[in-house]
């Protein structure tokens, strides 16, 4: 087991804090705290404008955090665009590659398990082009249920790597490989907000098309997020935002766009946000990728134990802990989700209530909202142990005395 | 403050009006989509008077005790007066006091109230 709550400031300030909600968001640690006061304290001077030195050493850190992100999923250093989210990431994926090359007629295929920023794109993208909207529904578990009539004449696939409500780690790998089969020219979109920061990723070895992540999920800065994109695919894209540093030459009559990436990245970037980022994988880079996803194997496979125990909680998702990740949502009979969130946190006790950003998925599984549970490399079995006490307050407030 | 009173508490698990109404002058209802809480009221108006009004749906404590207290409060009340009900009515009904998130839930009820009497022709 892990136990590293000391390299996270914030339980200095509020020892008996337990956090359950790094889904939405992860901590963060002080080496990244630090990186990015010793960018705003040290070198705060713009990327790529000047030649004095704190700009170069701005730059040659911000382009430091591109390599260390690219060497994290096994990509090339010219195909990591910084960006400010997921949410971002996917967008870029619609307006810039999706509007140009989905046409009348084609099929789009995602799943029921999306998160909404991995499914309005595509669902708004079928409507405007007339394309069709196909959906991978689940099983009683909480996996996909792989129909293969479904990968008929896919255009585009986007799938989530990790369901940020069930858990469920979806075989995506798998899935690419028999989408392809089916059409050789497929794209292929992937999810990777809920994976990337849990467990050891190679965008190659999975061999899809475009990944998207979100820095805070991993011990970042908020606002620093990641598209990574075949080249081939990304050169023949029009740029997402228009205006500095991502023109090579501009005349009054016309402009040339620069190489990827920075096509990609108009405008002066999140540079303490890059660099921080590039931190907190050096950070997730020495504890282990391995350990990092053990560490949440015990925890999770602790806390379904424990929470099975819970009078009238019913938990949603693959049974077992290998099969998912370090997420578990949850219902209470009588009990609405807002109730037990508020109730919990009179205890100091942090988690998610609500639909989870994935609607479709909670009219699926015939409920309006859930409660959710959510665990990271500081979370221990001590937090699991609060939260099911937390919960016997819950019940015991809502029990007729 | 302690927001899960025996108020709240009782009058989530057993709400006043809960219930449709079979004839009603007018009935519409609203969701808030954070939290997937629905609620709908039916009410009976007579000379602007509420003689009657029921609500139903799914919701939180605090959405489900305000729209039990609140149809209490104003069965009776003229429209114009009903108009005039805002945050600072409910709240005190509650008898509590929210956090943002939270306070969405315990306006709810009167939203759904001020949307349907809005509806009589
Ligand atoms: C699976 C999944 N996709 C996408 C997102 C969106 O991430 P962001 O809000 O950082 O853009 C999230 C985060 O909530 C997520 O869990």
């Amino acid at each position: 087991m892990i136990n590293i709550k000391s390299d996270f400031p914030i339980f200095r300030g509020q020892k008996d804090l337990v956090y359950l909600d790094s889904t939405a968001t992860t901590l963060k640690s002080q080496s990244v705290i630090n990186a990015v006061s010793d960018y705003y304290s040290n070198y705060s001077a713009n990327v790529f404008r000047g030649v004095y030195k704190i700009s170069e050493k701005a730059t040659e850190e911000y382009e430091k955090a591109r390599e260390k992100v690219a060497n994290f999923i096994g990509a090339k250093v010219e195909e990591i665009i910084f960006l400010r989210n997921t949410t971002e990431a996917l967008n870029l994926i619609y307006y810039s590659w999706a509007q140009n090359y989905i046409k009348k007629g084609d099929v789009v295929l995602t799943s029921i398990m999306e998160h909404h920023s991995n499914f309005v794109p595509w669902q708004q993208l079928c409507k405007q082009k007339g394309a069709e909207f196909k959906i991978f529904d689940i099983d009683e578990n909480g996996k996909l249920i792989l129909h293969k009539s479904l990968l008929t004449n896919v255009k585009l696939l986007a799938l989530t790597h990790v369901s940020n409500v069930l858990g469920t780690i979806n075989p995506v790998k798998e899935i690419i490989k028999q989408v392809r089969l089916a059409n050789p020219n497929c794209v292929v979109v992937v999810d990777g907000a809920q994976a990337v920061p849990h467990m050891k990723i190679n965008v190659v070895d999975l061999d899809c098309d475009f990944y998207c992540f979100s820095g805070h999920k991993m011990l970042g800065p908020t606002g620093i997020g990641v598209l990574w994109g075949k080249k081939i695919l990304l050169d023949g894209m029009t740029p997402f935002n228009y205006g500095g540093e991502m023109i090579s030459r501009v005349t009054v009559e016309k402009t040339d766009f620069k190489q990827i990436p920075y096509k990609f990245e108009a405008g002066t970037p999140h540079i303490a946000g890059a660099i921080a980022l590039g931190t907190a994988i050096d950070y997730l880079s020495k504890i282990g990728m391995d350990k990092v996803r053990k560490h949440e194997i015990e925890i999770t496979d602790y806390a379904l134990k424990e929470l099975s125990k819970v009078d009238k909680l019913k938990i949603y998702g693959p049974t077992l802990a290998v099969e998912r990740g370090g997420v578990i949502a949850f219902t209470i009979e009588g009990i609405h989700p807002h109730d037990i969130a508020q109730i919990l946190d009179s205890e100091n006790i942090c988690i998610r209530s609500g639909n989870q950003c994935a609607m479709p998925l909670h009219q699926k599984l015939g409920i309006a909202a859930s409660a959710r549970a959510s665990f990271y490399i500081y979370t221990t079995k001590n937090d699991i142990d609060k939260l099911v006490l937390g919960l016997k307050k819950v019940i015991w407030t809502f029990t007729e005395k | 403050m302690d927001i899960y009173r025996e108020i709240i508490l009782d009058n989530y698990n057993h709400p006043h009006n809960f219930g449709r109404i079979l004839k009603p002058t007018v009935s519409s209802g609203q969701n808030n989509p954070s939290c997937g809480d629905d609620i709908s009221m039916d009410i009976i108006v007579k000379n602007n008077l509420i003689t009657d009004i029921k609500f139903h749906g799914l919701g939180c404590a605090i959405s489900i005790a305000s729209a039990s207290l609140l149809t209490e409060n104003v069965l009776g009340k003229n429209i114009d007066q009903i108009n005039m009900m805002n945050k600072d009515d409910i709240l005190k009904l509650l008898g509590i006091t929210l956090t943002p998130t939270r306070l969405k839930c315990a306006l709810l009820p009167l939203e759904v109230l001020h949307k349907t009497i809005s509806l009589i022709q």
